[in-house]
């Protein structure tokens, strides 16, 4: 009986992620636009004939990389970091529309339904990161060759879904410090960006080191995101990284408790509240 | 599980923010069926009660057992036990009256199938029928109360929250909503809390709980207020009490 509660709250939550998402067209179309201009203008404009060198950690059977290659898993990471945030930014939504309250209210451990939310939102973030392979990806096999073979996707699968998973529970986390809307924009400025572009999303990490900029190097390193980038490249290769694997799962329970305890109202933001 | 005759049983509430002593020392029972309106001015401390009797708020000492559970150690099988309408409107506006309503029962765990039936009939008795399909957006205030009304007894609760339900809503949307309450407790025998600052919402009551600065003022039948206060009316008798309370400070 108690199963069945859990199992069908987390249905309902789902659908109603879903059902929301549904209803915001622009939503899928701008996650799957914001990719795609960066792999056929940025990329374009960018990448070289003779393509990018990995260095040490190439996942990739040559050495030199095709750019447009190179970068679709930090494409495909920059969809999933972009959808947990909105994921948070839904949070922000249901505080601000009275509907937390009824969420928080509900005759289920508070973890639980924490949970359940992260998992729908990262389905949610996985199907458009799919949508963005499915579309894009064909345009470009046709015109420059590739080696990553088509099957790579479908098996990275588990590693695209912990690496939502983990960008969902940093925007679960961001929730709890989020108190308004209006305050997303410092997501934005923050969070995504100085997340997506400090990271080997763009680049490999040893130009860093050849252009001297070794702080932002060092930035990179500690930058989880990173981690799942070069984690979902591996795996598109049918490689395992497992460093970060670890350091990805790892971030992922650490976001996770952290909202935990941030949604807890003996010892949380609730608290913080002064109300006079 | 704490074995209590009482449905709702607030002992020795204390709640503070920082040094504003929102909650000082409260203690109450509810009985099973009861019409309890806890009456207060703005910023009496109604809301932090009810923010602590759902879970959301934890107090700084006491405890509140709901159907013998305590809120703060048991709290999923305390909820249980309640249903809520909040202040400000907690619904989902985006949604439909169907969806929202499918929404919380999942939440609940409640078997949708067996469900349907009892939603349209709750849907007809309050003359939302023919609008289950429309974006709560669309409807008008009373209108979503009554969504959210309905809502909170979908799980068949012990307990009724009700934190001053009728802000905004123009005079006949009150009177249907109170008179849909007291038709509860006829029907259903069930125990309601009825926060407000408006006496008039308080003369149907079992008991009434004049609450202002945090503090218990007045614990009691509408009657006995007015005979301890000698006052003829109810409204006056409210005025009475927290006016002294007022001048006291």
């Amino acid at each position: 009986m108690y199963f069945y509660h859990f199992f069908i709250a987390f249905i309902g939550l789902s659908i109603r992620e879903i059902k929301k998402f549904s209803m915001q067209k622009g939503r899928l179309f701008s996650a799957i636009v914001r990719p795609a201009l960066w792999l056929f203008v940025f990329a374009a404009g960018v990448g070289s004939a003779k393509g990018v060198d990995p260095g040490i950690l190439n996942f990739y059977p040559i050495q030199n990389i095709n750019y447009f290659e190179y970068i679709t898993p930090g494409l495909l990471g920059m969809v999933l970091l972009f959808s947990g945030m909105q994921s948070s930014l839904s949070m922000v939504y249901d505080r601000e529309m009275g509907v937390m309250k009824i969420l928080l209210t509900t005759p289920l451990p508070r973890w639980y339904l924490l949970v359940s939310k992260l998992f729908a939102g990262t389905i949610l973030s996985v199907i458009q990161a799919y949508c963005f392979l499915i579309i894009c990806l064909p345009i470009i096999y046709l015109t420059t060759p590739f080696v990553t073979n088509i099957s790579g996707w479908i098996i990275a699968f588990p590693c695209i879904f912990i690496f939502s998973l983990m960008l969902g529970a940093l925007g679960l986390l961001l929730s709890v410090y989020i108190k308004q809307l209006e305050n997303f924009a410092g997501t934005m400025n923050f969070v995504i960006f100085p997340m997506f572009f400090i990271s080997s999303a763009l680049y490999p990490l040893w130009r860093l080191l050849d252009n001297g900029a070794l702080f932002v190097y060092y930035l990179a390193k500690i930058n989880p995101f990173t981690y799942g980038v070069e984690m979902v490249r591996a795996a598109s290769q049918g490689k395992i990284y497992y460093e970060g694997i670890l350091v990805v799962i790892l971030c992922t329970l650490i976001f996770i408790l952290l909202s935990i305890f941030g949604y807890n109202p003996q010892k949380s933001i609730f608290k913080k509240s002064k109300k006079r | 599980m704490v074995k209590n005759k009482n449905i709702l049983s607030i002992s020795n509430l204390k709640k503070s923010y920082d040094d504003f002593l929102a909650l000082n020392n409260i203690n109450l029972n509810l009985d099973i069926g009861e019409y309890v309106v806890l009456l207060g001015p703005n910023g009496a401390g109604k809301s932090t009660l009810f923010s602590i009797l759902t879970g959301m708020l934890s107090p700084d000492l006491g405890d509140c057992i709901i159907n013998g559970y305590s809120i703060k150690s048991q709290n999923v099988s305390a909820l249980k036990a309640i249903g809520i309408v909040f202040q400000q409107p907690t619904i989902d506006m985006e949604l439909s009256v169907l969806e929202n309503l499918n929404f919380h029962a999942r939440l609940h765990g409640l078997n949708l199938q067996n469900l349907k039936q009892e939603i349209f009939n709750e849907l007809k008795v309050n003359k939302l029928d023919n609008k289950t399909e429309n974006k709560v957006r669309t409807l008008s205030g009373g209108e979503r109360r009554k969504v959210e009304l309905i809502r909170a007894l979908l799980h068949n609760p012990k307990v009724l929250l009700m934190d001053e339900p009728t802000v905004g809503l123009d005079p006949k949307s009150r009177k249907d909503l109170l008179h849909k309450v007291l038709s509860l407790k006829k029907n259903k025998n069930l125990t309601t809390l009825w926060a407000t600052h408006l006496v008039d919402e308080a003369e149907n009551a079992d008991k009434i709980i004049v609450l202002n600065c945090g503090k218990i003022l007045f614990l009691g039948k509408p009657n006995e207020l007015q005979k301890k206060t000698r006052t003829k009316s109810l409204s006056d008798a409210y005025f009475k009490i927290t006016e002294k309370k007022d001048e006291s400070l």
